[in-house]
């Protein structure tokens, strides 16, 4: 069970020469609890806050605010080489993730090496034994990640973050870099170990039609906030907040003859460091009325004042 | 592989480009018509963008085309001179880029550069440039027009750049509108605003617009015609509602049963995926490039690939028979 209370987190950015310094709440008092087993999908778009709740979730990066709980231990408390047998990242492009200079073998290595657990030998037995789970190789193991396509470089961050056996994997964007073609390749690779390991993921994207397809509950988030968490089938079927909609309308199916979405969104586009009063979607809100320019609407799973008011 | 058409802006004729030893475009054709949308697509490496770059004489170094013709009006592109050429660039062809940095200059404002290109390209007074950069601004959708004149790239969000690019792209008329990626790089919301915004003005200026994108939702949404590449080939072209209602080359196929659809795709379901990975196509390749991970692969397909009709104006590179989707 991996929970967060109260995440806060913010930056100061100083102005430079010429700026002012700028305080970016990038992530602004969220809470969430996901139960073993299950897929979180977080979707949202850029500089919405859910790749530093990634961060915070895996413990790279101290919240300003709150904590992150772990089977009830608080994450900090918990030692590096336990963490890691705890929760482990796959991140999107692995080309960055991957040290180019190191052979495949050595990089699946790491967190065993890490862990300082494992003996030289059971340690190439659990890297072959891993790249042969994510259905690669064993002649993968003496190459160097620049030899490889992106679906594989992918595959091999997939087998690195599982070699320690964690239970819980912190997926940001794992798939915006590919293919689509390879992207399905990735998304059944990552259900099928789901189902063999019995992995709690949580799985950011700003692809729709991608968290819908593998994510049981999903978290929308807009300028830090999580606007709208509930049940995957639920969300996709009937959203109910205003931004989730038109999010959604945004996702353009391959349906010829359905033309392009009219998304009334304007352009306010968010700038976390100026975060709206009242409510912060309202400048983009088609439906905003007086109330949502002045007060903050209710922290709850729809954080809307319209939503179940037929909005 | 070449639906007749009367009034084409552009009609590309057995076009191919080798990059050293590999051979990247492979004998493409494809027309596009006056205020109509070509989508190209296809995933990364198959050529697509280097077919773009051709048609603007932008190939990298390196690239070289080896054969084909390019018409666009009464020219042939493929013929013209590097300085014939720029004077085309931004005039009649215009094209936009994923990263709109990659054709807007950081050290000078979005005024100065809209107005050299009129400058340069029809000899208009500053004045005069001037009103018409914000004209343009003001028809693509940016507000405050004059405000952004004088503001330098960085200082606008990714959707705005996009828009300044397009509005850019489009100051001289052009004919041809050449978008390569225009809206991968911005979020769904902004995506959806922009290739509206290419819809109409693509239907108020009459434009023919060449669409690159490995996005086949945006394809089935914004193209009229389709042409689907793989390893340098065109493998299967056809008018957009006939592409999807009947995709007849497996690889095709394979694409489509890969994209996740909420309310079509089960939930959770395995998504349909093709094996392998694409091949490196040397000079001298002969026979169907993606047999290898074709499911329905035969030792003839090693030989050369027929160009079969599935429907009028609808035409796949492969061995199988049309209706053959029925019988599998």
């Amino acid at each position: 069970m991996i929970e967060a209370a109260g995440l806060s987190r913010v930056f100061d950015q100083g102005g430079g020469m010429l700026g002012v310094p700028r305080r970016v709440v990038a992530v602004d008092d969220v809470s969430l609890r996901l139960a073993p087993g299950r897929v979180l999908g977080v979707v949202g778009e850029s500089g919405c806050g859910k790749s530093t709740l990634a961060r915070i979730l895996l413990g790279l990066l101290p919240p300003t605010a709150g904590s992150v709980r772990i089977d009830g231990r608080t994450l900090a408390a918990i030692d590096r080489r336990e963490r890691a047998q705890l929760i482990q990242p796959v991140f999107q492009d692995p080309m960055s993730s991957l040290n180019p200079r190191q052979r495949i073998a050595d990089i699946v290595a790491l967190p065993l090496l890490a862990q300082g657990k494992a003996c030289g030998r059971e340690r190439a037995g659990r890297v072959a034994e891993m790249l042969e789970r994510v259905g690669l190789g064993p002649d993968i193991a003496a190459r160097y990640p620049g030899q490889l396509s992106g679906g594989q470089r992918q595959r091999v961050a997939i087998a690195r973050a599982l070699a320690p056996r964690p239970r819980i994997l912190i997926c940001d964007e794992p798939t915006s870099a590919l293919d689509v073609s390879v992207q399905a390749q990735i998304l059944n690779l990552l259900a099928e170990l789901r189902a063999a390991f019995g992995l709690t993921i949580v799985f950011i994207s700003h692809n729709l039609a991608v968290v819908e397809h593998i994510a049981d509950e999903v978290a929308v988030m807009y300028l830090g906030r999580i606007v709208e968490h509930g049940d995957a089938e639920q969300v996709f079927r009937a959203p109910r907040h205003p931004y989730t909609r038109a999010l959604l309308a945004s996702v353009l199916t391959p349906e010829p003859g359905l033309g392009i979405p009219d998304v009334p969104l304007g352009e306010g586009y968010p700038d976390p460091s100026q975060i709206p009063p009242g409510c912060r979607f309202h400048p983009r809100c088609p439906i905003a009325i007086d109330r949502c320019r002045s007060e903050a609407p209710a922290r709850r799973a729809v954080e809307c004042h319209l939503a179940g008011e037929g909005a | 592989m070449n639906a007749p058409t009367t009034d084409a802006a552009l009609r590309i004729a057995d076009l191919n480009i080798q990059f050293g030893a590999l051979h990247v475009v492979r004998g493409i054709s494809l027309t596009v018509a006056r205020g109509q949308t070509h989508g190209l697509v296809g995933e990364s490496g198959c050529g697509k963008s280097v077919s773009a770059l051709s048609v603007m004489g932008l190939l990298p170094r390196g690239a070289r085309r080896t054969g084909g013709a390019i018409a666009f009006g009464g020219t042939d592109l493929a013929r013209q001179s590097e300085r014939q050429m720029a004077r085309l660039r931004g005039d009649r062809i215009a094209m936009i880029f994923q990263e709109p940095m990659t054709s807007l200059n950081p050290a000078y404002t979005i005024g100065s550069q809209m107005i050299e290109v009129l400058r340069r390209h029809r000899g208009t007074g500053r004045a005069e440039a001037a009103e018409a950069a914000a004209a343009m601004l003001a028809r693509v959708g940016v507000t405050a027009p004059d405000l952004r004149l004088g503001q330098f790239p960085h200082q606008l969000s990714g959707g705005l750049r996009q828009r300044v690019m397009i509005a850019m792209a489009l100051l001289c008329s052009p004919e041809l509108l050449i978008a390569d990626e225009p809206t991968t790089a911005l979020d769904v919301t902004v995506q959806a605003q922009i290739l509206r915004l290419l819809a109409d003005l693509k239907r108020d200026f009459g434009l023919a617009v060449l669409l690159i994108t490995h996005d086949l939702g945006i394809v089935a949404r914004v193209a009229d015609h389709v042409s689907v590449m793989y390893a340098g080939e065109i493998v299967e072209q056809a008018p957009v509602a006939s592409l999807f209602a009947a995709p007849s080359h497996p690889y095709t196929r394979g694409l489509l049963a890969s994209i996740p659809v909420p309310g079509k795709v089960r939930r959770g379901g395995v998504l349909g995926s093709i094996p392998g990975m694409v091949p490196r196509i040397a000079a001298g390749f002969a026979g169907c490039a993606f047999r290898d991970r074709c499911a329905h692969a035969m030792p003839a397909c090693a030989a050369d690939v027929p160009v079969r009709q599935a429907a009028s104006g609808h035409s796949y590179r492969c061995r199988l028979v049309p209706g053959w989707t029925q019988a599998a």
